[in-house]
Order: structure tokens, then sequence, then C-alpha cells
């Protein structure tokens, strides 16, 4: 350093850093620059919590899809405060309340009869009938009821909608000779379907699986034989250079390169699953599931519409349930594959 | 004859056998397109006209021609993909279809043609698990060969998280995997860019001088054909016909200086003066409408 300043052709640049040689330690300055290494020492990064990430995934969907509900209930009763009925609420959800108000204009579509109340409707939850029993309750039940048969109806189609889309594959004159009429069964109504196989079959579980399964199997059949033929030609003269058995090229290729477009169809199947084991209760008598929510709440729409409203809330409760159900098991499934656009989820 | 079909398939066999340990032959093979199917409308194309070809065990023959001379084509004739209208094709003594039973044949693609849903592991495994080898044997035989290709790292990666030339090394093990005896590759590194293929070529001489097998390699570059083989069937269009097969002699041992080489660039002119020839023929030669040509010979 001295040597360096002797120099006068090598003059250090002064910065604000350096500290002249003969400069006397300030204590205080020591003391504080001790203390501040210490901190820097203890001092711990936050950590972020592991889960942000994955609770944000999940977070704002749900804040999304609240907001809707909220808009879908202002936009309802926005109706009825101009075209509805005569307001004049008392209570709201157990809270008193006093609302007097007399729409300007009359439309039949939402009056209390058409469009009860949204509060009316949540309401009717908690009514008890005359087993003391919630109709919350009894619509659970009668979801659970309608889940299982939906279950295996789901299950039934599925499985027998692959079947048959793994020998259309094999068999190509098959397929032209079948598809026409799968494409018919599906343009039959399912309302007349029902009957004939409730009736056939006797009113019970297997019947409305059955005709759940109606509904399920269509586009698992549509959807796998896309699937099975998706993969890279190359990749069938791959497997066909090692001499492999068309066994083993339906389950290392043909089924592998399936599974995404095979839940796109369990997605829709999810749904109309739920569909066909409603319209399957329906004709059977069986009053235990949401078919027969339905319809002993449509019977009594005229004094309680908001009953009926109800029995939908939980029939498309239960059809959001499934759906989602299908979701969970893709994404487990599909982990592997390459991901899609960011950010989608169905 | 005998012994070649004795010594098949053998891993165990030495990596520089006799000259005369012929692996492929060809006597007079022709490829139609249209002539069963009454699907083409426009007629009948002649892919491949009387190509004789005989390859030794251990060669590096590249087939090089224009687009649509139908060297794909004649590969997967070897490769027992397609088959021949005319003519036999003939694999360690054998017809290629029972050579193809015996898993003779290891096929490397354009393309990597990897399974995305399976592991960069599982992928090399997936042979083996057809020839249904057991988990240790095949788990050691992919380590191996990943090894091979230097991807030991990423063997836990799915193949689409790998680049281009990463994926197509992944292909070259799980091509290896059975130790087949002959190698076809189509145009397996026209997809990569100037850099990484050039990499490849050298990966893909360290491997082959390495397992000893037999190369059957379909390029469009010919720089490429040069450097890696050791000799190069240069083929002209319609019908596709080889026209010219160049000895390469040059030292076996390339390195990145063989590019250089005063030889190479002489051999580097002999095979595009071939190519030259073969397309001054094309233009007296009677051709089939251009819209047939594109259906039938984009093979």
């Amino acid at each position: 350093m001295t040597a360096e300043r002797d120099d006068p052709g090598l003059e250090p640049l002064a910065g604000i850093d350096d500290i002249p040689g003969d400069a006397v330690p300030d204590p205080e300055l020591s003391r504080a620059e001790v203390e501040l290494e210490q901190d820097l020492e203890a001092y711990q990064p936050p950590t972020p919590r592991p889960s942000a990430r994955a609770r944000r995934a999940w977070v704002r969907p749900l804040v999304g899809f609240v907001a809707i509900v909220a808009a879908i209930v202002v936009i309802w009763e926005g109706a009825k405060w101009i075209a509805g009925d005569p307001w004049d609420v008392t209570a709201m959800l157990g809270i008193p309340v006093a609302i007097s108000h007399d729409p300007p204009f009359r439309w039949t579509p939402v009056n209390n009869i058409n469009l009860p109340h949204t509060w009316t409707i949540v309401e009717s939850f908690f009514e008890t009938d005359a087993n003391g029993e919630t109709l919350l309750q009894g619509l659970v039940g009668a979801a659970l009821f309608t889940f299982r048969g939906a279950a295996l109806g789901f299950f039934l189609g599925a499985s027998v909608g692959l079947l048959l889309a793994i020998v259309l594959v094999h068999i190509r004159f098959l397929e032209r000779a079948l598809l026409p009429l799968l494409v018919a069964s599906q343009t039959v109504p399912i309302i007349a379907i029902a009957p004939v196989i409730v009736v056939g079959l006797k009113a019970g579980w297997l019947s409305i699986a059955i005709v759940a399964s109606y509904l399920t199997f269509f586009p698992v059949t549509i959807a796998a034989i896309r699937g099975m033929r998706s993969a890279d030609p190359r990749a069938f003269e791959l497997l066909r250079s090692y001499a492999a058995r068309d066994r083993t090229v339906l389950w290392r290729l043909r089924l592998p390169a399936s599974a995404p477009y095979l839940f796109t169809a369990f997605k829709i199947g999810a749904t109309a699953c739920v569909v066909g084991a409603i319209v399957g209760e329906l004709p059977s008598g069986i009053r235990d599931g949401l078919g027969g929510a339905l319809l002993t709440s449509m019977q009594y729409y005229s004094i309680q519409p908001e009953r009926l409203w109800a029995a939908i809330a939980a029939s498309a409760v239960l059809g959001i349930g499934c759906f989602m159900l299908v979701v969970l098991a893709e994404r487990w499934t599909l982990r592997n594959y390459p991901p899609t656009e960011p950010g989608a989820s169905a | 004859m005998n012994e070649t079909s004795r010594s098949g398939s053998g891993p165990t066999d030495p990596p520089a056998p006799p000259p005369a340990d012929v692996v492929v032959e060809l006597t007079g093979v022709s490829k139609v397109f249209g002539a069963s199917s009454g699907r083409s409308t426009g007629g009948v194309v002649e892919a491949l006209s009387d190509i004789d070809l005989s390859i030794r065990r251990g060669e590096f023959v590249s087939l090089i021609g224009p687009s649509g001379c139908g060297k794909s084509t004649l590969l997967r004739i070897v490769g027992d993909l397609t088959p021949a209208t005319a003519g036999t094709v003939t694999v360690n003594g054998k017809p290629a279809a029972r050579a193809r039973l015996d898993r003779d044949y290891g096929m490397v693609f354009q393309a990597p043609v990897l399974f995305d849903w399976r592991t960069v592991q599982k992928n090399v495994e997936l042979p083996l698990e057809i020839i249904g080898r057991s988990k240790a044997e095949r788990e050691a035989k992919a380590r191996e060969m990943l090894s091979l290709v230097e991807l030991s790292e990423f063997t836990a990666h799915q193949p689409w998280q790998l680049s281009g030339g990463m994926q197509q090394r992944v292909a070259i093990a799980r091509a290896l995997a059975l130790d087949p005896s002959i190698l076809l590759m189509d145009e397996p590194f026209g997809a990569l860019d100037e850099m990484t293929r050039e990499r490849m070529n050298l990966e893909l001489l360290r491997i082959w001088d390495r397992t000893g097998t037999t190369v059957v390699f379909v390029t469009h570059s010919i720089p490429e054909a040069v450097f890696l083989s050791t000799r190069v069937a240069v083929m002209s269009a319609r019908p596709g016909r080889i026209t010219r097969v160049v000895p390469i002699d040059l030292p076996r041992e390339r390195t990145v200086d063989t590019r250089e080489l005063e030889r190479y660039f002489e051999l580097v002119t002999e095979v595009r003066e071939g190519l030259r020839e073969g397309e001054g023929e094309v233009g007296t030669g009677a051709t089939p409408s251009a819209r047939v040509r594109a259906e039938g010979l984009s093979a």
C-alpha cells in the first residue's frame, strides 16, 4: 500500500470505502459493525411456505367460482327487484330484516313461483319434514344414493366403451359396421330407453347403473378409438421392428397414448352418468335418489318452488363433484405426460 | 451361408469379422407403389428398381440420394417394415421377416419416437420388456446403454424434458438395447442443428466402434455420409436405383480433423458428382405425374 503511494504513477483511486491508514477506529462504529455481523449471521431468510404455490393453484379458481355465483345471485335478485313480485321480506337466512319494495314492472318468468328468492332456496335446505329430517339431510342422502348408481354406471360404461373401442380398433370392418348403430343409440332419447331397461331388468340399482352407463360409454368409445390411433406411426413401426404382439402394442402403446383422450371422455361421462342415474330413477319408482327428490318437489312446485330449486342445486353439486373426481384421477394418471397449456385444468 | 446364420445376432460377435461375413444381401429388389391397392388413383409408381447391395458385418453403409429416391423405402424393406415387390432380402442368412422376428434389428427414426409417459430409463427398457427380460436384467442393460450414450444422469427424466439431441441419443440407446446385429438409421440427425449434428456424428462413430454393429444409415447430407461411412451408396430417383457405390478409404479413426483431410474433400466431391449424374438421367426419363410422385414416394 505504502509502496504504491510512493509511486506517483499508481495513485489509487480514492473511493468512499477506502479507509485511510491513519484513521483512528471509531469504537461506536466497530461495535455497530460487530452487531450487524451477528445480526446477519442470525438472520434466516423467510422460508417460503412450500404449499404457497399449490394453495394459490386452487384458491384463485375458488375465489373466481364464488364471485361468479355471487354475480348470478345479484342478477337473479336484480331481475326480481325490477320485475318480480312485491318484496315483503321480514327475515333472511334467520336474520330479521325489513325490506319492502314494489317492483315497477311485472314479468312472469321472475315471479316468486318461477324464480324464488335465493335465500328462500337456501332456507328450504333447513326446513324439517314430518320425520324431523331437514331437506338438506334428505338431499345429501339422495345424492349419495344417486352417486352410487352413477359411479357404478360410470365404471360399467367406461369399461364397455373402452372394450368396444379396443375391438373396433383391431377389427376395422366392424368399426364401419357398428359405429352407425352406436351413433343411433345416442340419438334415441334416454328418457325413452330408461323405462325399457328399468322394466326389463326390474327396478333397482343395476337398472339405474345401466341407464347411467348408456350415456357414458359412447364418448369413451369415440375418444378411445381416436386416442389409440393417435400415436406416431413410427412408434408402431418401432414395435413392429421388435416383433411385438398386438397385445403388447395395445398395452405399451395404444392405451398409454389414448390416456389423455380417455380422460376428456371420462369428464363428459362423469356428468352424463349423473344425468343417466337420475333419469333411470324416474320410471323405476325408486324414491331414494335425486330422481325421486326431483319428482317429489316437482309435484309441490306450485306451493313450494324452492324445494325443486334445492333439488336442482343438489344435482348440480353432485355433477361437479363427479367431474372433480375425474380431474383428480387425471392429474395423478397423467403426471408424467408432457404438460398441456400452462394453467389448463379441464 | 450356414456360418453366417449361426453367428447371426449374438452380441459376442468379434468386432472385426472376415470380409466374407455378409449381413445384408439385396438382390434385384424392386418396390412398386399402388400396384396391389386400388386406392391410388394415379396408377403405379416404381419407387425402387432392381437394387443389388451386399453389406458385410461391421460395415457402416450410408444410402444417400435426392428426396423421393426411395432410400427410406429401401431401409424399410431391409427392416421388413414394408415388403419388397420383387427380389430377395437376406439378413444374417435368412429372410428379412425371419430376421425381424429374431429381433436382429435396431431402428432409429428421424424423430426420436420416445414414449412420453415413460422415463428415459423405461424407454430404453421397452425392447427388453417386450422380449421378456427380468426386471434386474432390464435395468442393468438400460443403464449400460444410457451410459454408452452419456445420459446416465438423465435416467429419471421424462423424454420431453430433454433437448432434441439428447432425445435422439436415448433413441439410439434403445435401439442398441437388444444388441442388434444391424442398426437401421433413417435420417436420425436430420432434425438437429448443424452443431449438434456434428457432435452426434462423432458420438455415433464412438458407439459403432464400441459395439461393432453393422449400420445402414439413410441421409441426405453428403458430408455426413462421407464422414461416417465405410461405403456410400449413391441413389438416383424415379425409379430409385443405386447409381454408384463409393468406398470411403479414410482412416477408420475419424476425428474432427478428418473433415479437413484432402481425401475427405475428394470423396465429398465424388459423392456429389455421383448425385449429379443420377439427377441428369432423371431429366430424360419418363416420369409419372408430380401428384403421384408426392403420394407414393414421400416415404
